[in-house]
């Protein structure tokens, strides 16, 4: 009993940490949905030249900044600075042109973007895996450093030890601040309420004095700076990456952002943390393998029941 | 005021398309300083497409729209009215999903932020109801609220010039009332305003000049009296009271 318990609480705070990292990239599926309609399928792609990016930057200040916290700040606002750039001449190269012809037009233009950085990166990184561990090489002990949650014994009378990490405590306390600080932007910012005025009447919104365009790269800009702290997050957790990991993690991200309500920014969060306590649950009670294939049946689920999401309003409000 | 000359928004020659179909065909219109103009037309007739082509949206395709002095024809919606233009267009076009303040707080972009409380409190004296239904979101108010709030969210931006669409479309007569009453305290205090109306009766009346439109041309322009008393417009726009 003690250890049923002790066995999901282990689980569970690793489906959190998961969670943390799909919702967050999830986020940039949905705004970007929100405000265009269109799904921005070279997004996983921005998350993976996030990954990239943290370890080249890693790579380049770790020599000097021996202080490994200021260290890992330091990298992620550099990344975040440098994915962002990324996120915006995206927007501005492959779908701005395009604005007002038809959605298919759009959607075959994101998935030759997607295919296009995919091979950007291989050709400059190379097709095979880029390690972090090397570079860090013992640097980030303190991320390892864990506390007892509890302590109890297995099924074979073992002792069984449930612990939290820096590591997962950094990563999920990042993302509950990212996640204040953004609802704050949304909410309260008038950049917050010209893109929710987008969302809901572009033309009006144009006709009050916003400039549209500006509006939809900020929003760009801000999907790439959540999928930045994202891939730090990542790299630090898995530890490497490679020019196509943004493929799975994006569907994933992607799958999160529909099952939590596509446009709908908790709902993305909410989403993300779905499929990682899913995921996670899954391999640890059924099968590891099939893990992805658990997510995505959840997500056919969802959309046959219930096809605005979760938290997804229907568009009748709309007028 | 701005500008030397008594014009502050001069229509030359405009022509606007929607793809092939040609909404407007020449048309001239001016709207002087310190006026009430008003554009008057059966449904159809090109009265809002006016509107959103001084606005930029869509683009006059020949032809030329000058703001005091300045030519906006090529310029983008958002530049435009950033000159001072602000625009309560048809069918009111509040955000649904945001509230009444917010929505205010929209009107108010290209406005300078050290006017905001007491603009905010300026709307609610002239709309008493909008302060009522503040926190209330603008997809809840009713058709006459709704006007009130695409109004006032006109005005947030100190406007040179206020566009006004069909204000009247749809609502009790004591609103209709109340609406133009205001327009009519507005232009007192100096606003200079365009108002496109097909309840030409009351529009006419309020108007210092009027301009009757058909089918993309204007047929016919005076003052607010002449057009009143005009058979052809009587005919066509007011027998049958109004
Ligand atoms: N978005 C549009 N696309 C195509 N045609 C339009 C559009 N808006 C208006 N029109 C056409 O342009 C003409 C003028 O319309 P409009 O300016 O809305 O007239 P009014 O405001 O006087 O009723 C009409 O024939 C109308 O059908
Ligand atoms: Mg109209």
């Amino acid at each position: 009993m003690e250890f049923q318990f002790a066995y999901f609480v282990d689980q569970l705070i690793n489906g959190v940490t998961l969670g943390s990292i799909y919702g967050l990239i999830a986020i940039g599926y949905t705004m970007v949905y929100g405000i265009i309609g269109m799904i921005n399928f070279a997004h996983g792609e921005i998350f993976m030249i996030g990954t990239f990016l943290t370890v080249i930057f890693f790579m380049l200040i770790i020599g000097t900044i021996t202080f490994f916290p200021l260290a890992v700040l330091i990298v992620l606002l550099m990344s975040v600075l440098l994915t962002s750039v990324y996120g915006w001449t995206l927007e501005r190269v492959a779908y701005r042109p395009l604005r007002g012809s038809p959605r298919l037009a759009a959607l075959i233009t994101a998935i030759g973007m997607s295919i296009f950085l995919q091979n950007y990166v291989q050709l400059l990184q190379g097709a095979r895996n880029k390690p972090l561990t090397g570079i860090l090489e013992g640097k980030d002990d303190i991320l390892r450093v864990k506390y007892d949650l509890i302590n109890t014994l297995n099924a074979a009378g073992q002792p069984y030890l449930v612990t939290i990490s820096n590591l997962q405590l950094l990563i999920i306390i990042l993302t509950v601040v990212v996640m204040v600080v953004f609802s704050q932007i949304i909410s309260r910012t008038a950049l917050g309420r010209s893109q929710r005025a987008c969302e809901q009447d572009r033309s009006m919104a144009a006709l009050l004095g916003i400039n549209v365009d500006k509006t939809i790269s900020m929003t760009f800009v801000m999907g790439a700076a959540l999928a930045a702290v994202a891939s730090l997050m990542f790299m630090m957790h898995v530890s490497t990456t490679d020019f196509f990991v943004g493929f799975l993690i994006g569907v994933k991200a992607f799958t999160a952002a529909v099952l939590g309500g596509i446009g709908s920014m908790p709902g993305a969060m909410l989403g993300g943390m779905i499929i990682g306590l899913v995921e996670t649950f899954f391999g640890a009670y059924f099968n590891q393998e099939y893990k992805d294939v658990a997510t995505f049946t959840l997500l056919v689920l969802v959309l046959i029941f219930r096809p605005t999401g979760i938290l997804g309003k229907p568009d009748i409000e709309k007028v | 005021m701005s500008g030397t000359s008594a014009t502050m928004l001069e229509l030359r020659g405009v022509e606007t398309f929607y793809g092939r179909i040609q909404a407007l065909r020449g048309i001239d219109i001016d709207v002087n300083h310190g006026e009430i103009v008003t554009l008057i037309g059966a449904n159809g007739a090109g009265k809002s497409t006016t509107l959103m082509t001084i606005c930029g949206n869509p683009r006059a395709a020949t032809g030329k729209i000058v703001l005091d002095g300045e030519d906006i024809t090529r310029m983008a919606t958002h530049e435009i009215i950033r000159l001072g233009v602000a625009q309560s267009p048809e069918g009111r076009r509040i955000f649904p999903r945001m509230t009444v303040r917010e929505n205010l707080m929209l009107g108010a972009t290209t406005g300078d932020p050290a006017n905001f409380d007491e603009d905010l409190e300026r709307m609610f004296e002239l709309f008493p109801r909008l302060r009522e239904r503040a926190d209330q979101r603008g997809g809840t108010l009713s058709g006459g609220e709704q006007q009130m709030l695409a109004i006032a969210r006109a005005l947030m931006c100190r406007p040179r010039l206020l566009l006004l669409d069909e204000p009247s479309l749809g609502l009790a007569p004591m609103v209709v009332k109340q609406i133009f009453d205001v327009i009519r305290q507005i232009n007192q205090e100096g606003m200079t305003i365009f108002l496109v109306e097909q309840n030409a009766y009351h529009a006419l009346r309020l108007a210092h000049r009027g301009y009757v439109m058909a089918t993309g041309n204007i047929l016919m322009s005076g003052t607010g009296q002449e057009l009143l008393a005009n058979p052809e417009v009587r005919a066509a726009y007011l027998e049958g009271g109004h």
